[in-house]
């Protein structure tokens, strides 16, 4: 693809054409306030916060596409007013509990709010009386806040377009637009197949996971699940798993989970794993050492070797476990009985 | 997979997950995309979306449907007549890639022989899709190129699931979509690791490499390397090893990691067949249902408790890194294993991780002979990769096929009734799937509060016709009865299944599906006709 040169506030930054002037100055280190763009989606420009000058006239980041030779500037007296009404119209009424918000310190309306600067009195002054609007707590993974919502539709793109699900859209006009399911009913009624993709995406507290603990740390891994291999990464907090993410540089699933990838794996830290070896004594399973169970194990195998003995092995193993199980069987063992459920 | 050994000489997906999106015609045959591999189904809704058609072909109107160009609703266990009767409408209205044809296949006349039995009215007869559709989708997979094809157990688990396999391939021959990017066969894997499992040899005619234990070069070449001998005939696949300990030949099973008694076709017969087998070692992460009834229970470490590499179904070898220390006393699969040789007096079995076992595996495995640990890095590495400098393969059969003859080969086909068909008694035919919310026997999903939350319980589908004349109520709780077995379960009115045909997944120990279903076996694969069993429905009073 073909590159050009642009000036953002003086500086000379190359991007590839067909990019917009607001991802280029992102990629290239200049920070312009937005709320509605995200990469992985076709941009809309409803926020209306990314306005920049350009040949003197006001246009959207967002929806312009970069030029050789385009001269911009992220800000000018007319812009930091047009951008200051917008950042206040839209926290004016959006609840003060950053604290105790999930997205607190990963938000990008307070990173909005500390870019533009707001005057607490003014704010005040915009707010407007509105009843609270329940949150719909009905999925078992996350949360959904309208109070907190930006109508940014980052999260009614993400399903419609990208997952081809449209569990949630805009509804009603104005002050009242929310985003809805069909119907305005509970998600966990809607068609809503619980991927969390919107969760991630989402820019403020709006959509929020109910586990809150963060991660100390990440590990690399692949999901456990069905054969396309999705890359995650655990957070890991203590001995815990308490988050996964998508492993965005993995070219099997580019970033992405459904909902067993991204919300399925606490059985790991299920209080039903076995945690000792058992062996039957007088009919019944009773807790046994290693080397008891293992030494059972070894003694009475070694009295069923050949013909008399098979090996299932697992689809969920590693190779490197599969691999050992079938030297075993053949090398010790002495028979190729082995197979796993792979017509299963 | 021997359906594609057959036709391509290697039975893996040809091509790679991300090209799915660039592909200008898609044939979803028997692959319930969007619920047993939703994000395999986000690539499929790209490539609509950039403007591919679509295909679907399956008894059920899934939900991929919604993105499709065309459904072709063929009865279960008629795929072989669909095929058939679209390569026939190829070949008759001279759509076949001919050059192609001659250049990278054989056996084309003889296939083109057999197709003399397909005329689109049998076909139409047989498959229960209209004609013209059966044009329409030929046309459209013929011209739109490239063309790829996905499937999944849709088309396997069936008695004549290698047929289906091989009618699959015959029309990516057909129509040259082999070798190049965004087309080829592509068998959606199940499980995360069924890929490397096969790949390992954890099969009873093949060790590492898919090399097989009948040539006395390859015996010979694992006799020096392990330094042991080892027997001449192949061994007893997954039903047989069940057959086997029925009738008492089989005295000792050890079982890693899988849950036999759910997930088995005709079920109670594996179950009898425990309880005649000697000793029965579990070696698992979950007291599962066969766990149960084990000797000796191996507590082993999960996923995130180990380093290692898993293979996914586009042949991509991948990492897996220890997160989290293993509750209790579990132990990784590895060392258990190494343990129980090593106590046996058995050589070769003291490795120092993982990743010296990697090395042995690529000492013997071709395809795996430049995999190491540290080329692993971020993107993985897709097989074949012969030597340490090779970037692996996204697709296969580029330059030539993997068989011998380096042909892709046609092979003859004939139509094969499934084993079991509905009649007087069992006028229903009861067809297996899928939750989104959760995995196979759902040991590890239902561990999950959450998954649990959202699907609680076996949903038996049912046409609303069918249900009014058999006078049940979507809710009402039904027993379902095989030739093998018997259920209770909760009725789903819904269109989503023909009239004729009720579907049920076999997730649910509390509804265990798989006590009902078929074993009756492909001759090759050896794989259960799990997704047609002739099935009645009484009303539980």
């Amino acid at each position: 693809m073909n590159e050009v040169t642009l000036t953002i506030d003086g500086l000379a930054i190359t991007a590839a054409e067909g990019t917009t002037v607001l991802r280029a100055a992102l990629a290239g280190g200049v920070y312009i306030p937005h709320l509605c763009d995200h990469p992985d989606l076709d941009p809309v420009g409803v926020c209306r916060l990314c306005m920049v000058e350009i040949g003197g006239r006001m246009v959207p980041a967002c929806r312009t596409p970069v030029s050789e030779g385009l001269t911009v500037a992220t800000g000018s007296p007319l812009i930091d007013a047009v951008r200051r009404t917008a950042v206040e119209l839209l926290i004016a009424n959006h609840p003060e509990d950053c604290l105790t918000c999930s997205q607190n310190d990963d938000c990008q309306l307070q990173r909005v709010a500390a870019y533009v600067g707001v005057d607490r009195g003014r704010l005040g002054r915009l707010r407007r009386t509105a009843e609270e609007v329940p949150v719909d707590r009905s999925n078992p993974f996350f949360n959904y806040d309208s109070n907190k919502c930006v109508l940014c539709g980052i999260c009614v793109r993400t399903c419609g377009q990208r997952q081809g699900v449209g569990a949630i859209d805009f509804a009603h006009r104005g002050f009242d637009t929310t985003v809805s399911t069909f119907g305005n009913g509970p998600l966990a009624e809607s068609v809503c197949e619980s991927c969390g993709e919107c969760v991630v995406r989402c820019p403020v507290g709006a959509l929020a996971p109910k586990a809150l603990e963060q991660p100390s740390r990440e590990v690399k891994s692949v999901c456990p699940y069905c054969g396309v291999g999705c890359g995650m990464y655990l957070g890991v907090r203590g001995n815990k798993i308490v988050s996964v993410r998508g492993d965005t540089e993995n070219p099997a699933n580019q970033g992405s989970l459904c909902v067993k990838g991204r919300f399925g794996q606490g059985f790991v830290n299920s209080p039903k794993r076995l945690t000792t070896p058992l062996v039957r004594k007088d009919g019944r399973l009773v807790e046994a050492t290693w080397d008891e169970a293992l030494d059972l194990v070894a003694e009475t195998f070694s009295r069923h070797t050949g013909d008399q003995f098979a090996t299932i092995a697992s689809a969920k193993c590693t190779n490197e476990e599969n691999y050992l199980a079938q030297k075993f069987t053949r090398a010790a063992m002495a028979t190729h009985s082995i197979d796993h459920c792979a017509r299963l | 997979m021997a359906g594609l050994v057959t036709s391509f000489g290697s039975g893996a997906m040809t091509n790679s997950i991300a090209e799915i999106s660039d592909a200008s015609c898609i044939l979803a045959i028997g692959t319930n995309t969007t619920v047993a591999h939703p994000v395999i189904a986000l690539r499929v809704k790209e490539a609509v979306r950039r403007g591919a058609t679509l295909i679907v072909a399956n008894p059920k109107e899934i939900d991929l449907c919604r993105f499709a160009g065309m459904f072709l609703r063929q009865k279960p266990g008629s795929d072989v007549a669909l095929l058939m009767g679209m390569a026939r409408v190829i070949v008759d209205e001279g759509l076949a890639d001919e050059a192609f044809i001659e250049q990278r296949c054989e056996d084309f006349d003889a296939f083109k022989e057999s197709l003399e039995a397909f005329d689109l009215d049998f076909v139409e007869q047989t498959t229960g899709v209209p004609r013209d559709k059966i044009v329409e989708a030929a046309r459209c997979f013929a011209t739109s190129k490239p063309a790829a094809i996905l499937y999944a157990m849709g088309i396997t688990q069936h008695i004549h699931g290698t047929d289906n396999v091989m009618a699959v391939a015959n029309l990516a021959l057909l129509t040259g979509n082999v070798g190049k990017p965004s087309s080829g066969v592509n068998p959606l894997r199940g499980q995360n690791n069924v890929q490397g499992a096969c790949d390992m040899g954890a099969l009873p005619n093949v060790y590492p490499g898919y090399q097989k234990v009948i040539l006395p070069e390859v015996r010979e070449k694992f006799e020096k390397a392990w330094g042991c001998s080892l027997p001449e005939s192949v061994g007893l696949t997954h039903t047989e090893i069940f057959d086997a300990a029925y009738h008492g030949k089989i005295k000792a099973i050890y079982l890693i990691g899988e849950n036999p008694i759910l997930s088995e076709a005709n079920a109670n017969h594996v179950k009898e067949a425990i309880d005649k087998t000697e000793f029965l070692v579990v070696q698992d992460i979950f007291m599962t249902e066969t766990a149960e009834l084990a000797d000796v229970v191996l507590p082993a470490a999960a996923f995130a408790e180990k380093d290692g590499t898993f293979t996914n179904t586009e042949r991509r070898v991948q990492r897996i890194h220890k997160a989290v220390d293993s509750p209790g006393e579990a132990k990784p699969d590895c060392w258990i294993t190494s343990q129980i040789a090593q106590r046996m007096g058995v050589a070769g079995f003291d490795f120092a991780g993982p990743a010296e076992i990697m090395a042995e595996i690529a000492s013997l495995t071709p395809a795996y002979g430049g995999i190491s640990y540290d080329r692993l890095g971020n993107e993985g590495l897709q097989w074949p990769c012969p030597t340490p400098d090779h970037p692996g393969t996204p697709f296969l059969h580029g330059a030539k096929f993997a068989a011998p003859s380096g042909k892709g080969r046609f092979v003859p086909l004939e139509y094969k009734p499934s084993a079991e068909t509905a009649d007087e008694k069992y006028p229903l035919i009861l067809t297996t799937d899928r939750s989104l919310f959760h995995f196979h026997t759902a040991t590890m999903t239902r561990k999950v509060a959450g998954l649990e939350a959202l699907d609680d319980r076996e949903l038996l589908k049912i046409n609303p016709a069918d249900a009014t004349r058999l006078g049940v109520e979507h809710g009402q709780t039904v027993r379902v009865a095989s030739r093998r077995g018997k259920m209770t379960v909760e009725v789903d009115v819904t269109d989503v299944c023909p009239p004729g045909v009720v579907s049920a997944t076999f997730h649910f120990a509390e509804s265990p599906t798989n006590e009902l279903t078929n074993s009756a076996l492909d001759p090759v694969a050896k794989i259960p006709e799990t997704k047609v069993c002739a099935v009645r429905i009484e009303k539980v009073s």
